[in-house]
């Protein structure tokens, strides 16, 4: 820069531009701020442990021991907390104590103890056994309904509609899932139109929430950044929610990169419970552990006590007689550094 | 700006084209500090180059002592999965590190497939001679964030360590021989807790101005999150070109691939990861160490960055390598099989 007048230089020289245009240095701190990744203050966990997690092990657990872990949740801080499925025993046996354990556990009142229910008669039984909450499960490929819920996804969402018409009359509200948001098993990779497609509907039918699920954990930042992408130029981010399997080892940063995309509700299982149906041996549902530990880490509130989160799965495992998913609860457990 | 300042330079300062100049050479300049201030933001680099540690640091801490063939064998797999770098071995005593004993004879026995490095670990002039007498083609160095893990670890302090490796930095200059720099405990350590982003800043800036081409920024027990990666990178990029540095996450507390996004965020495109997620944390018995390097490639793959490498091939290293060491794989996309 050499050659220059002096004027040029003094035109170029931070210092100088600064201090003849003082608005200078507000417009570019907000330009980088706007470039930099802004974070949520708070996330909300949505532990699905005892319902999505249980479901999915090999072990059928005793009804007691499910009442004693949602017991044990209720005293995290976890403000919802997923506790069984009101579906058919023949499909689901592991839930067939589902009237049992809603009646039976303490209800914490920071607390939201959603149930799953598939359609009217589930819908029934759980009002019925006391539920204040419940859940419908759609999903975004035609063929993951069909072999899942042996119906299409159109017919899928006119059986939710009952469900959520009566619940709204019933002032109960309705969470929704969208299953495959990342990929289907059997169809591989998934538009994210047509993903966008099924929250609209859902949200439009009155759920308050949809939780967007990577079943097979197959997403990664890049396709769930265009998902979401897509999803809320349909629904507002507050109103969504992710659902990460970490099958592959990417739900934590699938969840970060939702967190920058504004999401701050996020579904979890301590311990990680869970496997993937479809990849034998692989886990599924991501760990509450991992995931509070990133976000306090990241300095985002979420109400939860994390080593009381550790005690519950560590109790669960015990009972499942297996070993914890979370990898923060396998470092803790020997290194004690904080 | 280039363009800006060739106008400038050519033109004659009469009143109003001088101050045509002046305003044009202002917004060139305000442009110039908008993107540099964007440096953190949010494209993603087109190419990612792996470092593939599994050998050394993956092996060296694995409890059961791999023989010699294996380990040559496992490097030769890796060669042909397409990575560009290899951390073949270690040149440090073998009364410390026994499991690195058979330094020489695995350097020697490797086939060293041609656009392929095969860096290794010289902890000083010692170790450097050894290497380059066995046929090491670029060494590296370790350095430390924390007084106290360097003490623990090197028993010295980080200035004593730093004059050692300045000696090994100057020798490897003279022999042409890449030198590529290591610091641990960028994001905590196992006995200080917290570690200043300003003194990692400092060490890695020790590090590139005595010769170093490249600094790996290790998490070595796992500890940090998004957060705290890019405060540390934000203080070292001050100090140290982001082309120059490398991420060297470990996956004890799960938060590697969350942190390794941070950091191609912040513009890094060199990671370290271990094949099958090979080396457990010695600080934290049957804890994970090292990140997988099939995870991380799925997920750059997945981002659409490129890395030249093969996923299936890079599979079947780590298959090999844990039948070897009769251990299941801590990669969560080798455990994955999809039976449908």
């Amino acid at each position: 820069m050499g050659n220059f007048p002096t004027t040029v230089k003094h035109c170029l020289s931070y210092e100088e531009l600064i201090q003849d245009y003082p608005w200078l240095a507000r417009w570019l701190q907000e330009e980088k701020r706007a470039l930099t990744h802004e974070y949520p203050e708070y996330v909300k966990i949505v532990e699905v442990g005892p319902r999505d997690g249980l479901q999915n092990e090999k072990e059928m657990v005793p009804t007691g021991v499910k009442i004693q872990l949602i017991d044990m949740l209720s005293e995290t801080g976890l403000p919802v907390i997923e506790a069984t499925s009101f579906v058919s025993s023949k499909w689901v046996p592991q839930m067939a104590d589902h009237t049992e354990v809603l009646q039976a556990i303490h209800r914490s009142s920071h607390v939201r103890y959603p149930v799953l229910t598939p359609n009217m008669h589930g819908f029934q039984d759980a009002v019925a056994a006391g539920a204040t909450e419940v859940a419908v499960f759609g999903s975004a490929s035609e063929t993951f309904s069909r072999k899942n819920i042996n119906c299409s996804i159109d017919e899928s969402i006119l059986r939710f509609e009952e469900v959520i018409c009566t619940a709204k009359q019933r002032q109960i509200p309705v969470r929704g899932y969208v299953s495959c948001a990342l990929g289907c098993p059997y169809e591989g990779p998934i538009e994210s139109t047509k993903v966008a497609e099924v929250v609209k509907r859902l949200y439009e039918l009155g759920c308050y929430e949809v939780s967007l699920g990577d079943t097979i954990g197959v997403g990664t930042p890049g396709s769930m950044a265009k998902m979401l992408h897509s999803v809320k130029k349909e629904v507002p981010s507050s109103a969504l929610a992710v659902h990460c399997h970490d099958t592959y080892g990417q739900a934590l940063a699938n969840i970060l990169t939702a967190l920058q995309m504004g999401i701050c509700t996020v579904d979890s299982s301590v311990a990680g419970l869970g496997g993937c149906p479809y990849a034998q041996g692989a886990s599924g549902n991501v760990s509450t552990e991992d995931v509070l530990y990133m976000l306090h880490g990241m300095g985002i509130k979420t109400g939860v006590d994390l080593s009381k989160v550790i005690e519950a799965g560590d109790f669960i495992c015990k009972a499942l007689n297996r070993k914890t998913n979370s990898k923060v609860a396998q470092a803790r457990a020997q290194c004690g550094y904080n | 700006m280039a363009a800006v300042m060739r106008f400038v330079k050519r033109s004659c300062f009469g009143s109003r084209m001088g101050l045509q100049c002046l305003s044009l050479s202002r917004s060139a300049a305000v442009a110039k500090l908008v993107q540099d201030g964007a440096s953190a933001g949010k494209t993603l680099p087109e190419r990612v180059k792996i470092v593939e540690v599994g050998p050394r640091d993956g092996l060296q801490n694995e409890k059961t002592v791999v023989p010699s063939e294996v380990k040559i064998h496992l490097i030769d797999m890796l060669s042909e999965a397409g990575l560009s770098v290899i951390e073949a071995t270690s040149f440090v005593s073998p009364k410390w590190v026994p499991q690195m004993a058979d330094q020489v004879e695995v350097m020697m026995g490797i086939h060293r497939r041609p656009g392929v490095s095969y860096p290794v670990l010289t902890p000083n002039l010692k170790g450097f001679l050894a290497a380059v007498n066995a046929g090491a083609a670029e060494v590296a160095i370790f350095g430390a964030a924390s007084e106290l893990f360097s003490k623990k670890n090197i028993n010295c302090s980080v200035d004593e360590s730093l004059q050692r490796f300045e000696v090994v930095t100057k020798a490897a200059k003279e022999a042409g021989v890449p030198v590529r720099g290591y610091v641990s405990c960028v994001l905590g350590c196992p006995y200080e807790g917290k570690v200043s982003p300003d003194k990692v800043a400092q060490v890695a800036k020790r590090l590139y101005s005595m010769g170093c081409y490249e600094i790996s920024l290790g998490d070595t027990i796992g500890v940090g999150t998004p957060g705290g990666m890019t405060e540390m990178l934000q203080a070292v990029s001050r100090e140290v070109p982001v082309n120059a540095l490398a991420v060297h996450c470990h996956d004890t507390y799960g938060q590697a691939l969350a942190n390794i996004l941070i950091a191609l965020q912040m513009g890094i495109s060199v990671v370290d990861s271990s094949v099958a997620g090979l080396g457990g944390c010695p600080y934290a018995q049957g804890a994970s160490g090292n990140v997988a390097t099939e995870d991380v490639v799925y997920m750059l793959h997945g981002l659409g960055i490129q890395t030249g490498v093969d996923l299936p091939k890079l599979m079947d290293a780590g298959a090999f390598i844990c039948r070897s060491l009769n251990k299941k794989t801590s990669s969560k996309v080798a455990q994955a099989t999809c039976k449908l």
